[in-house]
């Protein structure tokens, strides 16, 4: 074909990238070979050691190489997608293993018992739970690697162990003066037992060197000259390229194919074939695949009553669909119901009353979703792909192909965003169409979906109607709120049915707020949609929080009461949410509501809101004006106090990302489907937020101290809450529905 | 056809409209400029054709016959480059990083041709989608860059 090809381009072609060149740490002369790209998932000590059962998170040789020059290669139990849990899992291995976390080399751990480290019992990336969740664990590895380096610098140099501590990087025998790199000890180090886990001591917090501090990401570099490596640009030898067409709705079936002949004679063309609900083309080139692929005339069929997916009907109206949630009149299922709220509505001063709702919402993450299958001669698979739940995924393709797990390696690189869009949705991901088609050519595959067939199977937002009813004293405070949500959760969606309870992933946002109001009662009524449904960053929280804080300011309105000052009265039993309140009141120069005139002329307001997710606290106050009939937010304050926090620059850079996520769904975005089809297949059609409609951030950390929270979508939920109290006060126009775009201002 | 990226003269057996995005991975095996959306929608496909930026997913492959691409495999090579990336780290920019090639290719067009953007500039030339957020970070780094003071954002 081409040349020049130089010599990396040379072996791209040949070997699987990042991944065959990876070198076994088999044998003896260890330290020596290791000249490739680390330690292989295959090794016989890496798989060893993965499958010991044990105390969660102490099987060291199943995380840690540590090579002669010192470097640290991680296998992270947790994906990397932008969150820097990479980088958090550095900086917390390394300050117990006493290794400088610039040092790390992080890579996704492959499944396995081994990894397993979350105090729940799970490992998934999600529910901003990667940090909070295996941080005593993460540490104790740490620390036990580095009991490890003493172990094997004892021997090395002849001294008891007691006489010996570490640097950065190094034993130390300070009485002689000598030292001793660990990438000299490693591979002593590592064949060595792995120490009782109670043995171990943790270092004291105040003697931190990296948790805490604003340490550099370790993928920076790589991600900002395009060396980071995703599943969309992956190469395996003898590789063929793939795309499909899906059924333009789910559960529809192929039929004819009007044209395949002549679908067949287009260049490049390798093969076409038919897969559940969409047709693929094999090329040799995937812009060759796309083409001939979008050529295809295909007559869908409807679906049939036996259809193994949710089916779509041909006249599905999610505008529709959402009145009708807001009509929904039950049953009900409560998950909060205190004191009596019938009865202290029956008997108010005053009572107020509204129906909200929000939109569905496509994940949007950059990278189109791709998957790489190879069939290895020996029966063998190997998949790369996307995925926030390797076991997860690897079990499921056990159950697709029929093969054993142990004959199945999952290879996870690094996400172009995920935002929850990575769990396992079944017809959402492009794995098993992937396999399929490498089965089928007996020749490995990566199959793109483009963007128009991704957003067409992509998992949504769920949407929700919720019906609001509160009643005031004498004293215009509320003593009754009730919200009903006529809803499906993520979670009832993917199971196909409600639960024994209802999915706390329905109502988070509603459930779980923290105001002293003494009657209350949230409940769901269950309503099963057609539309697959996926989790989206922060969950129920982002659309929940919208609704109950946009109707908490209007109780504070009805009562005649400021929005900032009800909610610190609201709190004033919680010493917690009250430091909050008052730190993002302070960080934004003092609560002030509005309307005001900024220095430019332009007539502004503020609104404050309040969220609790996922274990974390958080206060936003927004700063709005309108610009040519559109609200323009000029500036977010946001508090946040997730307990304790292993890296600053990161958790700011979350709440930067996480409030651009909750500009984006109350400003501009949504998934429109008319005739059971999605109005957008693209960006052109489905606005996700510009540059030039973010907002300045100003972020105060507040560390108190409490159980550690979640950081990557906690900052997310009271963005539009805040947003749209601040539009109302400003334009006197309450907003009661996501996103703004479908509201004119004057 | 003849094409030269990067300083090197490639021979390329691709349809005159085969855009350059598919031809730069798929035939040249150079990964780092990404597929977003195939619609110059959202820009992680960005190249310099002649020091200007385009969108590669809509370039077809015979309009850079003649020209010079630079992807941001040879950004270093670049001395303006070489200043967006440094400072890119520096600020810590990338979340993610799938949108942050075309990121850093928009910057350094920005910069070749105009070594002190104002703001107004800058607003119109960073306009490439970035879904994880990092629209601050960006607008801190390329100020930075043209020499004025590090912001927050500019709303």
């Amino acid at each position: 074909m081409n040349a020049p090809i130089d010599s990396a381009q040379a072996s791209l072609l040949t070997d699987p990238v990042n991944v065959s060149r990876r070198r076994f740490l088999a044998g003896t002369a260890v330290g020596a070979l290791v000249l490739g790209f680390g330690l292989p998932l295959g090794s016989a000590r890496v798989q060893a050691a993965a499958t010991v059962a044990g105390e969660r998170g102490t099987q060291v040789p199943a995380f840690l190489e540590i090579r002669p020059d010192n470097t640290v290669r991680l296998l992270c139990p947790f994906m990397e997608g932008g969150q820097g849990t990479y980088t958090a899992m550095a900086q917390i291995v390394g300050e117990e293993l006493d290794a400088d976390p610039a040092t790390f080399l992080v890579e996704a751990a492959p499944p396995g018992e081994a990894y397993v480290v979350m105090e729940n019992g799970m490992r998934i990336t999600g529910g901003s739970m990667s940090v909070r969740m295996s941080y005593p664990t993460m540490r104790r590895l740490g620390a036990l690697a580095r009991a490890m380096m003493l172990q094997a610098g004892a021997e090395k140099l002849g001294v008891p162990v007691g006489e010996l501590t570490t640097e950065p990087g190094k034993v130390v025998h300070a009485a002689s003066g000598r030292s001793v790199a660990y990438g000299e000890l490693a591979e002593r180090a590592m064949d060595l037992p792995v120490p009782d886990p109670a043995s171990v001591k943790l270092r004291d917090p105040s003697q931190f060197r990296w948790i805490g501090k604003p340490v550099k990401r370790v993928d920076a570099y790589d991600k900002s000259t395009g060396k980071a490596l995703y599943s969309i640009d992956l190469k395996v030898d003898d590789m063929l390229h793939a795309a499909v067409q899906h059924a333009p709705r789910l559960g529809m079936t192929i039929g004819n194919l009007r044209n395949e002949e002549q679908v067949k004679a287009m260049k490049g063309v390798h093969s076409v074939h038919r897969l559940p609900g969409a047709v693929a083309v094999v090329a040799e080139r995937w812009w060759h695949a796309k083409r001939a692929v979008e050529a295809v005339q295909v007559d869908w069929l409807e679906p049939g009553a036996d259809s193994k997916v949710r089916p779509m009907p041909a006249d599905f109206s999610s505008d529709d669909y959402i009145k009708r949630l807001a009509a929904e009149k039950g049953p009900a299922r409560d998950s909060e119901n205190e004191g009596d709220v019938a009865g202290a509505l029956a008997s108010a001063k005053s009572k107020i009353e509204a129906t909200y709702h929000n939109q569905y919402l496509n994940h949007g993450q950059l990278e189109p979703p791709s998957a790489l299958a190879r069939y290895n001669p020996d029966g063998s698979l190997e998949v790369w792909l996307p995925n926030q739940a390797p076991d997860m995924f690897r079990a499921d393709i056990a159950k697709r192909t029929g093969l054993d797990a142990s004959r199945i390696t999952l290879h996870s690189p690094l996400l172009g965003g995920f935002f929850g869009r990575h769990f396992l949705y079944d017809s959402a991901n492009p794995y098993p169409q992937a396999i399929e088609l490498a089965k089928a050519v007996g020749r490995p595959v990566k199959l793109i979906w483009s963007r128009e067939e991704e957003f067409v199977r992509d998992a949504l937002r769920p949407v929700a109607a919720v019906n609001f009813r509160a009643a005031l004293d004498a004293d215009g405070l509320p003593i009754a709120i009730e919200a009903i949500s006529a809803t499906e959760g993520p979670t009832e969606a993917l199971a196909g049915k409600q639960g024994e309870k209802n999915d706390p992933t329905a109502l988070e946002g509603l459930a779980g707020k923290s105001y002293a109001i003494p009657n209350k009662r949230i409940a769901q009524i269950y309503v099963k949609g057609p539309m697959m449904l996926g989790y989206w960053r922060s969950v129920g929280n982002s659309l929940n929080d919208f609704f109950y804080e946009a109707f908490l300011d209007e109780i504070a309105d009805k009562g005649g009461k400021d929005p900032f000052e009800l909610r610190l009265h609201l709190l004033r039993d919680n010493q917690r949410l009250t430091t909050l309140l008052n730190a993002v009141g302070e960080l934004s120069g003092g609560w002030k509501r509005g309307p005001f005139t900024a220095e430019d002329g332009s007539k502004r307001a503020r609104g404050v809101a309040m969220a609790s997710p996922f274990g974390t606290q958080t206060a936003v106050i927004a700063e709005v004006s309108i610009e040519n009939g559109q609200v323009r937010v000029h500036d977010i304050w946001q508090a946040i106090d997730p307990g304790s926090i292993v890296n600053p620059a990161i958790v700011e850079a979350q709440v930067n990302g996480a409030v651009a996520l909750g500009l984006s769904q109350t400003l501009v975005e949504e998934a429109v489907y008319i005739d059971g089809k999605p109005r957008a297949r693209n960006y052109d059609l489905y606005p996700i937020l510009p540059p030039s409609r973010m907002a300045r951030v100003h972020v105060r950390i507040v560390e108190s101290g409490e159980k550690m929270g979640g950081i990557g979508e906690p900052p997310l939920p009271a963005v539009a809450p805040a947003v749209a109290n601040a539009v109302a006060t400003l334009t006197g126009q309450r907003i009661r529905s996501m996103p703004l775009s479908r509201y004119t201002f004057t | 056809m003849e094409l030269r990226i990067n300083q090197k003269t490639y021979q390329v057996d691709a349809d005159a409209d085969t855009p350059l995005l598919w031809v730069i991975r798929d035939d040249l095996g150079m990964t780092g400029t990404k597929y977003g959306c195939g619609l110059a929608q959202c820009g992680a496909c960005s190249v310099l054709v002649d020091g200007n930026v385009v969108r590669s997913c809509v370039t077809p492959v015979a309009g850079v016959v003649g020209r010079e691409v630079t992807t941001i495999e040879a950004i270093e090579a670049d001395e303006v480059g070489k200043r967006v990336v440094a400072t890119w780290v520096e600020h810590q920019v990338a979340q993610c990083g799938y949108c942050q090639s075309g990121q850093v290719m928009a910057a350094t067009a920005l910069l070749k041709n105009n070594p002190n953007p104002n703001d107004a500039q800058i607003e119109a030339a960073m306009v490439n989608l970035c879904r994880c957020g990092t629209y601050n970070a960006i607008q801190a780094a390329v100020h930075d860059l043209a020499g004025q003071p590090a912001t927050k954002g500019d709303a």
